[in-house]
């Protein structure tokens, strides 16, 4: 990827590296993403858990009731997880309003801030497969199993046909996100082993194995991905193709940068608005943007 | 070999491998699951609780019915436990359902896995409590203990005291009957048994009640009207007229 003679619209332009800043300051600024992400996602947690637990309420009401399957914000919006409720959908072939309106505020959202934010944001697992990558990086860990990506639509499409069939939510019954978050809520069980499951299977069998290659919920928000407003602007000009963020990208093949030449933007929905690339261009060729003004 | 039929070779060698390994993984995703479902024989679930399969297949596991029992009596399952993965439950002995009148558990429910429709609190069905150690109850003991009978919510109810008496050198017996059509299988009882080891245990009603015919009438009951207008529910057919000889009347008719 480094070195970029070749591209005539590159015309001179050295290829510089990125760089850590030496100062405090400078590495929280380049790890606001991250720190934001963790921040997001303990919050959200801690609403949960601060509602069940020590009863936090505002104005009377619950604040955050449940967990991220189905819950109630402030008493009266209802929310759910409309992947869930797809399957139920299927399961029973009708389900009742209050989460069939929840799984639409949480899509319509989700649609709005770009389908996987879930993933990067959001979903405690995230936080276990991070830690697995980084120390897949800090090892020198270079061995993996090389599946490929459409996997997890496989995955996606095996959930809603066993739904179908089973008469139950699929995924549900054994996803390690839904163990992980609800005993994290609810209390310690065995759920940490398929959450250890997939700590070791993403550090020693497959790169970004569990986020990349085989959740089926990813995938189902990677479907809507597509229509998200908040995405990554991609700028041509300024870019030395000089492949950092490849390399911290947990989905590197949404960096198509000859695509994103053309869009402005990083268009797939596989792509997790996670803003990793963001902090380690040296170009700052990556940004946040909206879809409409970009 | 041309380009295309190579190609159209991967193709198809891609796609059975991709389908043999969809195949492999969805048998054993649909045992995982079934394994799941399955090992519920002796859950007992949150009052409105629908019937087991149908509770199942609504369940979303968010615990909001959890979250808002006021008694900490509801937990939903970890990953460990013996219930199905995710879905509330609760043990009478450690913290039985204490009923409450406006029935926050079904109020939270957001799928309708806990019927809305039960808003009487005294219609829940969330198991029988029976009676199941009469050896070691108390009561059948010959003692006045009775405890269950007086903490059941639905007094003299669900629980009565019935007294047997006994030969002429001993004193009668009361013992506790759980008269099934009150009983909302809270567990009150279980929790308040003063035995280590409670001698009246809730069980799901599946495992703990029969089903007597629904063409029985108990003539002998003081609520069934003795009448002389008695329809059998099955017509006897009509009897056969004709050529047939009459059968022979053995008690009026003298034998030829």
């Amino acid at each position: 990827m480094r070195g970029a003679g070749n591209d005539p619209r590159l015309g001179e332009r050295p290829v510089r590296g990125f760089e850590l800043p030496e100062s405090l300051g400078g590495k929280l600024w380049f790890w606001r993403y991250i720190i934001l992400r963790r921040v997001v996602q303990l919050l959200v947690l801690l609403l949960f858990v601060g509602t069940f637990r020590w009863g936090w309420s505002l104005a009377g009401s619950p604040v955050l009731r449940g967990n991220l399957s189905a819950s109630e914000l402030l008493g009266f919006v209802p929310l759910a997880d409309p992947f869930a409720v797809l399957q139920l959908l299927l399961a029973r072939g009708a389900v009742a309003s209050r989460v069939l309106i929840g799984a639409s505020i949480v899509l319509l959202f989700y649609v709005v801030v770009g389908g996987r934010v879930f993933c990067s944001w959001v979903c405690p697992v995230n936080a276990v497969t991070d830690l697995a990558g980084w120390l897949r990086r800090r090892l020198g860990i270079r061995y993996t199993v090389r599946p490929p990506r459409a996997v997890r639509y496989w995955a996606l499409g095996l959930a809603l046909l066993l739904s179908l069939l089973l008469g139950v939510a699929a995924f549900e019954w054994i996803s390690p996100i839904g163990m992980l978050h609800r005993e994290l809520i609810f209390g310690w069980g065995l759920g940490w082993v398929a959450v250890a499951a997939v700590f070791v299977f993403d550090l020693l069998v497959v790169k970004h194995g569990w986020c990349g290659h085989l959740c089926p919920l990813g995938a189902f928000y990677g479907l809507f991905g597509g229509a998200a407003q908040v995405r990554i602007a991609y700028d041509a000009t300024t870019c030395t193709q000089c492949g950092e963020c490849a390399v911290v990208c947990p989905e590197p093949h949404v960096l198509d940068l000859k695509r994103a030449a053309e869009t402005g933007m990083i268009a797939s929905g596989d792509c997790t608005n996670c803003g990793r690339c963001t902090p380690v261009c040296p170009e700052n060729s990556l940004r946040f943007g909206w879809r409409m003004r970009i | 070999m041309s380009p295309t039929r190579r190609s159209r070779r991967d193709f198809l060698s891609q796609a059975a491998r991709g389908a043999a390994a969809a195949a492999l993984g969805g048998v054993l995703w649909a045992h995982l699951v079934r394994e799941q479902t399955h090992a519920s024989l002796f859950v007992l679930r949150p009052p409105g609780a629908r019937p087991e399969t149908d509770f199942l297949s609504r369940c979303i596991k968010c615990g909001q019915c959890v979250v808002d029992c006021p008694y900490d009596t509801l937990r939903l399952a970890d990953a460990g436990s013996p219930y199905p993965v995710g879905t509330p439950y609760f043990i009478p002995r450690d913290v039985p359902c204490y009923m409450c009148p406006d029935v926050p558990c079904v109020k939270a429910c957001p799928t309708g896995a806990l019927d809305p429709a039960l808003t009487d609190i005294e219609q829940a069905d969330m198991g029988l409590a029976v009676l199941v150690d009469q050896e070691n109850c108390l009561s059948y003991r010959g003692l006045r203990c009775e405890i269950c009978h007086r903490e059941c919510p639905v007094q003299n109810k669900a629980i009565t005291i019935v007294n047997h008496p006994r030969k002429v050198s001993k004193h009668a017996i009361f013992v506790p009957i759980v008269h099934g059509e009150a009983c909302t299988g809270c567990g009150v009882c279980e929790k308040a048994c003063p035995l280590p080891e409670s001698a009246i245990k809730v069980l799901p009603r599946r495992l703990a009640q029969g089903k007597p015919g629904d063409h029985y009438r108990f003539g002998w009951t003081a609520d069934t009207p003795i009448t002389q207008e008695f329809e059998p529910a099955i017509t006897p057919p009509e009897e056969t007229t004709g050529d047939a000889e009459a059968g022979l009347d053995y008690l009026n008719e003298e034998i030829p």
